[in-house]
C-alpha cells in the first residue's frame, strides 16, 4: 500500500540520525583542526629564550624535519608531554624546538630548569602573535614541519606516548624516506 | 550504610519496573485481570523505592559523607546547605536519579488520576512507563550509580560547580526535567493507543491534560534556565542557542504543537495519526537531549563529564525505545483511519500549519546542532553553528506562526471564510501596524525588525482582544462579565498563553533593538552614563563568603543628579575549584534592567575593567514564560476533564449496552 | 573526563594566571580602545561578534575574556587601523584558525544543506499540508449507510416527519 510506506519514514529518518550519532561517539567535538596542514609554515623572527640577543626564524631549519612545541611554564597539561619531549631529546629522535607562549621569560627558564629542557632552543613569543599566525589556541600544541617548511601535522594537546607512536613518528619517518 | 540502603532501593526498583514493563502489557493483550491489575501496585512500590534512593543520596550529601564518590566530586563541607541538596542532582549521576525519580512519580499520577479509563490502556500506559524504568534504572545502575563509594574516604569534597551555586539553578533542574519526563505520559499513551489499536477522540482527551501540564513545567523550566544565565554568566545574554538549550527547546517546540494537534483531535477527531506521531517524537526528542548532554557528542558549557560507554549505553536506548515506537508506528498507524473533513480555509488546517512550522522550526534548531557532527563524521570540515545561524531561520518560520495565532482561535471548525475573518479583524490589523509603526520612534530609534516583532505581538494582543469581545457581544448590558467569567477555563488558558506570548515578543524585540552596554575601565571615582543614568565607581573591596573569596564593588547610581541606588557587583573565586565567578548587580524592573558586572583588576590603584548593560524590557521575556505556564495550568483546571471522571463511567455503561 | 578537567585548568589557568601579566602590561581589557573613534570601534565589536572564541567555544571573543579573544580582539584593532577591509580581517582568522572560528557558519557548498535545509523543508511541508488538506475536501461524504443504520434513521426521520 502506497500510503503504508510513508509511515516509514519517521523511522527511516531517526535509523540515519542514529547512525550519525553513533560515529559521532568516536570524534573529538572540541578539537579544531588546522587549515594550515599542507602549507608552509607561517614565518616569525623571534629572540630566543637563554639568549635574547640570538633571534630564531623557522627557516634556520630548513631541510631538516622538526617540532614546533608550543609550551608555556602557567600551562598545566604541558608538564603531562614533557616527560615524553624530554625522553625524545634524550634519543635525539627529532629536533624540537619551543615556542614559549605568552610566558615571562624568567618563569619559563624556571620551569624548564626544574622540569628538564628537551628543545634544541625555545623561541620567545612574549604577546602571543606568532601563536595566533599558527593557529594556537590552546597549550600545548605541536606542529611538525618538514624539510620544505610545510606544516604537516598538528598535535593538539599533549603529545601522549600513543600519538607519537601511531601518527607522529611513522609521519616524519616518511617524510624523511621520501 | 544509607548508600548501600539506596543502592538496594534502586535495585527493587528495577525489579519492580521489569515487573510493571512487561506482565501488564501481557495482560493487556491477552485479557488477563490480573496481570494487568500488577501495574497499579507496581508503579506506586517503584516510586517509593525510587524516593528512598533518592533520599538516601540527599542524606549522604546533606551529612558530608565524602566516602560517596559523588559526594566527594560534587559537595564540599563549606557548601551552604540549599546548595549541598541541589548537589544531589548537580552530577551526571544524581540527575539520571532525578529522572527516574520524575518517571515513577509520573506513573503514580497517572495510576491514581485514570479511574475512568479503560483497565487495558491504564496497564499499557504503565506499562511502556514500565519499560522507559527499565532502562534508566539499568543506566544507573551499569554505568552510573549515584552511591559509588570511595575508599579511603576524602578529607574534603571538591565543591559543587560554583556555576551551579544559585537559587535558578537549583529549581531548573527539577523542573525541567518534570517537563521532559511529563512527555513520557504523552509517549505512553500514544504506544497504548498504537498496540490497542483503537484510537479516537477520548484517546485525546485523556492524553490532553498530561501533555499540558508536561509542557507547563517545561516552559518553566526553560525559562528558569535562560533567567539564571542572564544573571550568572555576566555578559548580560540570555540564549545562547547552545546544544544543551536546544535540546530542551525541541521538545518544547513540538509538545506546543502536540497541545494544539491534540485540541483537534479531541474536538473534530482529526490528525489521529499525526497526533500520535508528535506524541512519540516529543519525548524521542526528551530522550535524544539526554543522549546529547551526557555523550560527548557535543560542546557545550552545560555538558556533564562524558563517558563513551554512557554514550553507547544510551543511543542503545534509544534506538529501542524511539526506533521500537515508530516501527509499531509505521504498522500500526495506517490503520488509524482519517477522522473529520475540514475545509482548507478552516481552524483545522491552521492548527495543521501551525503543526507544521513549529515541526520545521524544531528541524531547523536540530540540524544546526548535529549539523557540525555530522559535516565533521562524513569528513568534510570543521564548522561551528552559532546563534547568527539560528538567529537568521528561526525567526522567518516562527513570524507566520504568530501571525496566524491572531487568526487561528477566531476560526471555526470544519470550515470558515477569509472574507468574513478580514471584516472582524481589520480595525485589530490596524492598530497593529500603526502602533508598530509609531512605538519604535518612541524607544529612540526606528528600526525595521523592531517595527516588525512589535506588529506581530500587538497583533497577537488585539486579535485575541477581537475574540474575547465577540463572545460577550450578545450579551445584554451589565452581564458582560457574567457571561465571561462562564467561559471554559480552557479558552482562558489559551487566551493567556497566547498573551504570554505576546509579551515575550515585546522583550525579545525591544531588548535586541535597543540594549545598549558600556564596556570600560574605571579608576575609582571614574563615571560613566548609561540611559541617563550615571555611574560612579566608588572601588571594590575583599570580600569573603562561605566558600569563596572575592571582591565587592560598589557602583553609586544617580540620575539628573539625585541618589538612585547602590549596586554591588561581586567577583568571586570559590575556594576548592579555583573557578572566578562573576554577580552581577542587576536592577530589575518592568521597563527594563541595569546591568553591572565587574570584570578584571586592572593596574594597581584599584582600577577596574567594568561592563555596563542597558537591557529596556528584558523581564518581559520571562514574564512572558510566566503567563504561558498559567495558562497552561488554568487550561487543565477546566471542568470538562473534572467532569470526565464522573462522565465517563456512564458512558462507558452506555457502550456496553449498545454494543 | 581527563579532557574536560584539562580544559578547565586551561581556562583556569588563562583566567587567574594572566591577571598578573595584565597588571604588568596594564593593558585594559575593553571591547574597544577607548581612543577608537565610535564608528570604528562599532566595527571592531562588531568584527569580533562574528567570531568565536575557540577556548570557550561557546562565546564570541566580544564577549569572552579568555586571553585569546583579547589577543584577537586586539589583532582586529589593528587589522582595522591597518586599512584592512572586514572580509580581509574575516579571511585572515579563517586562514589560521579555519571556518570553526565563524560564530556564523560560511555559506558554502558543505554547508548550503544546513543554509537551505529550513526554508526547503518549509516549503515541502506546507506543499505537502495543501495537498493533503485539498484532498480532505474531496474524500466522499460519510460512508453509505448499512443496512440496521439505515432503518435506524429511517424510524428517526419518519417520527419528525409526523411532528412536522
Amino acid at each position: 500500500m502506497k500510503r503504508a510506506v510513508w509511515f516509514l519514514l519517521p523511522l527511516a529518518a531517526f535509523l540515519v540520525l542514529a547512525a550519525f550519532l553513533f560515529r559521532g561517539l568516536g570524534l573529538n567535538p572540541r578539537e579544531v583542526p588546522s587549515p594550515l596542514i599542507g602549507k608552509p609554515a607561517p614565518a616569525f623572527a623571534r629572540p630566543q629564550l637563554h639568549d635574547a640577543a640570538k633571534t630564531f626564524s623557522q627557516k634556520d631549519l630548513a631541510g631538516q624535519v622538526w617540532l614546533l612545541n608550543v609550551w608555556a611554564s602557567w600551562c598545566v597539561a604541558c608538564r603531562e608531554e614533557h616527560p615524553v619531549l624530554v625522553e625524545l631529546a634524550r634519543q635525539k629522535a627529532v629536533p624540537i624546538v619551543g615556542l614559549n607562549y605568552k610566558d615571562a621569560p624568567e618563569d619559563a627558564k624556571a620551569w624548564l630548569k626544574q622540569f628538564g629542557d628537551p628543545y634544541m632552543l625555545s623561541v620567545v613569543d612574549r604577546d602571543g602573535r606568532v601563536g595566533i599566525d599558527y593557529g594556537v589556541y590552546g597549550v600545548p600544541e605541536t606542529f611538525l614541519i618538514d624539510a620544505n617548511g610545510v606544516i604537516r601535522h598538528k598535535q593538539i594537546g599533549p603529545l601522549t606516548p600513543a600519538a607519537w607512536e601511531k601518527t607522529i613518528r611513522p609521519k616524519i619517518e616518511a617524510l624523511r624516506r621520501g | 550504610m544509607i548508600p548501600e540502603i539506596g543502592h538496594f532501593a534502586l535495585i527493587l526498583a528495577l525489579l519492580l519496573g521489569l515487573m510493571k514493563g512487561t506482565l501488564p502489557l501481557i495482560g493487556a493483550a491477552r485479557r488477563i485481570p490480573t496481570y494487568m491489575a500488577v501495574a497499579r501496585p507496581a508503579s506506586h512500590g517503584q516510586f517509593l523505592f525510587v524516593a528512598v534512593a533518592f533520599g538516601c543520596l540527599m542524606w549522604s550529601f546533606m551529612s558530608n559523607d565524602f566516602s560517596v564518590l559523588n559526594v566527594a566530586e560534587h559537595s564540599n563541607s563549606q557548601l551552604p546547605l540549599r546548595y549541598k541538596i541541589a548537589a544531589t542532582w548537580g552530577s551526571h549521576e544524581g540527575s539520571m536519579l532525578l529522572w527516574v525519580l520524575m518517571l515513577s512519580a509520573w506513573s503514580v499520577a497517572v495510576a491514581a488520576f485514570s479511574r475512568h479509563l479503560p483497565e487495558e490502556m491504564v496497564a499499557r500506559v504503565l506499562g511502556v512507563q514500565g519499560i522507559l524504568s527499565v532502562g534508566f534504572l539499568l543506566f544507573i545502575l551499569v554505568t552510573s550509580n549515584p552511591f559509588e563509594r570511595l575508599f579511603p574516604p576524602a578529607p574534603d569534597g571538591r565543591d559543587l560547580n560554583p556555576l551551579l551555586q544559585d537559587p535558578g539553578m537549583v529549581l531548573h533542574p527539577p523542573m525541567l526535567y518534570m517537563g521532559y519526563v511529563g512527555f513520557s505520559v504523552a509517549f505512553s499513551f500514544a504506544i497504548a493507543a498504537l498496540l490497542g489499536g483503537k484510537l479516537d477522540a477520548t484517546w485525546a482527551r485523556w492524553s490532553r491534560p498530561w501533555t499540558t501540564v508536561a509542557w507547563c513545567f517545561l516552559t518553566g523550566g526553560i525559562a528558569l534556565g535562560s533567567w539564571w544565565a542572564y544573571k550568572e554568566l555576566g555578559w548580560g545574554g540570555w540564549w545562547f542557542w547552545d546544544p544543551v538549550e536546544n535540546a530542551s527547546f525541541m521538545p518544547w517546540l513540538v509538545g506546543t504543537a502536540l497541545i494544539h494537534s491534540l485540541a483537534a483531535t479531541e474536538k473534530r477527531g482529526s490528525f489521529k495519526s499525526w497526533t500520535v506521531l508528535l506524541a512519540i517524537c516529543a519525548f524521542s526528542l526528551s530522550l535524544l537531549g539526554t543522549f546529547l548532554v551526557r555523550s560527548g557528542v557535543l560542546t557545550s558549557v552545560h555538558a556533564f563529564a562524558t563517558d563513551p560507554k554512557r554514550g553507547v549505553f544510551i543511543l542503545g536506548f534509544l534506538v529501542v525505545v524511539i526506533g521500537g515506537s515508530l516501527a509499531l508506528y509505521a504498522w500500526r498507524a495506517p490503520k488509524i483511519g482519517l477522522g473529520g473533513r475540514f475545509a482548507p480555509v478552516s481552524r483545522e488546517s491552521t492548527l495543521l500549519a501551525n503543526n507544521v512550522l513549529l515541526v520545521v522550526a524544531c528541524a531547523s534548531v536540530l540540524l544546526g546542532t548535529l549539523y557540525p557532527l555530522v559535516l565533521d563524521s562524513l569528513d568534510l570540515g570543521k564548522i561551528s553553528v552559532g546563534p547568527p545561524y539560528f538567529d537568521t531561520v528561526f525567526a522567518p518560520i516562527m513570524a507566520p506562526l504568530v501571525f496566524l495565532m491572531g487568526v487561528g482561535p477566531l476560526m471555526r471548525w470544519k470550515e470558515a471564510s477569509v472574507p468574513d475573518l478580514f471584516l472582524r479583524l481589520r480595525w485589530a490589523l490596524g492598530v497593529s501596524l500603526a502602533v508598530a509603526l509609531i512605538l519604535p520612534f518612541v524607544m529612540g530609534s526606528w528600526k525595521p525588525l523592531v517595527a516588525f516583532g512589535l506588529f506581530l505581538a500587538i497583533w497577537v494582543f488585539a486579535a485575541t482582544m477581537v475574540g474575547i469581545r465577540e463572545r460577550v457581544r450578545n450579551a445584554p448590558k451589565g452581564t458582560k462579565l457574567a457571561r465571561l467569567a462562564r467561559e471554559p477555563r480552557g479558552y482562558w488558558g489559551m487566551v493567556l498563553a497566547h498573551l504570554g506570548i505576546a509579551v515575550f515578543i515585546v522583550g525579545v524585540t525591544l531588548v535586541n533593538g535597543y540594549q545598549n552596554e558600556r564596556d570600560v575601565r574605571m579608576e575609582i571615582g571614574d563615571t560613566v552614563t548609561l540611559n541617563g543614568y550615571t555611574f560612579r565607581f566608588e572601588g571594590a573591596k575583599s570580600i569573603t563568603g562561605p566558600n569563596y573569596r572575592g571582591a565587592r564593588g560598589t557602583m553609586d547610581v544617580s540620575k539628573d543628579g539625585r541618589f538612585v541606588e547602590k549596586l554591588y557587583p561581586e567577583k568571586r573565586i570559590y575556594n576548592v575549584q579555583q573557578m572566578p565567578m562573576t554577580e552581577a548587580a542587576i536592577d530589575s524592573g518592568i521597563l527594563g534592567d541595569l546591568y553591572v558586572s565587574l570584570g578584571e583588576p586592572v593596574g594597581d590603584q584599584g582600577a577596574w575593567a567594568v561592563r555596563l548593560y542597558g537591557k529596556p524590557f528584558i523581564n518581559w521575556i520571562w514574564g512572558g514564560c510566566v503567563l504561558m505556564m498559567i495558562g497552561g495550568f488554568l487550561a487543565i483546571s477546566d471542568r470538562r476533564y473534572r467532569l470526565a471522571v464522573r462522565r465517563e463511567p456512564e458512558l462507558g455503561a452506555a457502550r456496553g449496552a449498545a454494543a | 573526563m581527563r579532557a574536560r578537567h584539562t580544559w578547565r585548568s586551561l581556562l583556569v589557568a588563562l583566567f587567574v594566571a594572566v591577571a598578573p601579566l595584565a597588571l604588568a602590561q596594564n593593558a585594559a581589557r575593553q571591547a574597544a580602545p577607548l581612543e577608537m573613534d565610535p564608528g570604528t570601534a562599532k566595527r571592531a565589536v562588531a568584527l569580533a561578534n562574528e567570531l568565536r572564541c575557540l577556548v570557550c567555544q561557546n562565546q564570541t571573543i566580544a564577549e569572552s575574556n579568555a586571553d585569546l579573544a583579547q589577543d584577537l580582539r586586539r589583532q582586529i584593532n589593528e587589522q582595522i587601523a591597518a586599512g584592512r577591509s572586514d572580509r580581509e580581517i574575516i579571511d585572515y582568522m579563517v586562514a589560521r584558525y579555519g571556518d570553526f572560528v565563524l560564530y556564523r557558519p560560511p555559506f558554502k557548498a558543505a554547508t548550503a544543506a544546513l543554509w537551505l535545509g529550513p526554508f526547503v523543508l518549509a516549503a515541502i511541508a506546507l506543499f505537502v499540508l495543501s495537498k493533503v488538506v485539498r484532498s480532505r475536501r474531496r474524500l466522499a461524504e460519510e460512508p453509505p449507510l448499512g443496512d440496521a443504520e439505515r432503518r435506524e434513521a429511517e424510524r428517526l426521520l419518519g417520527e419528525k416527519g409526523e411532528r412536522k
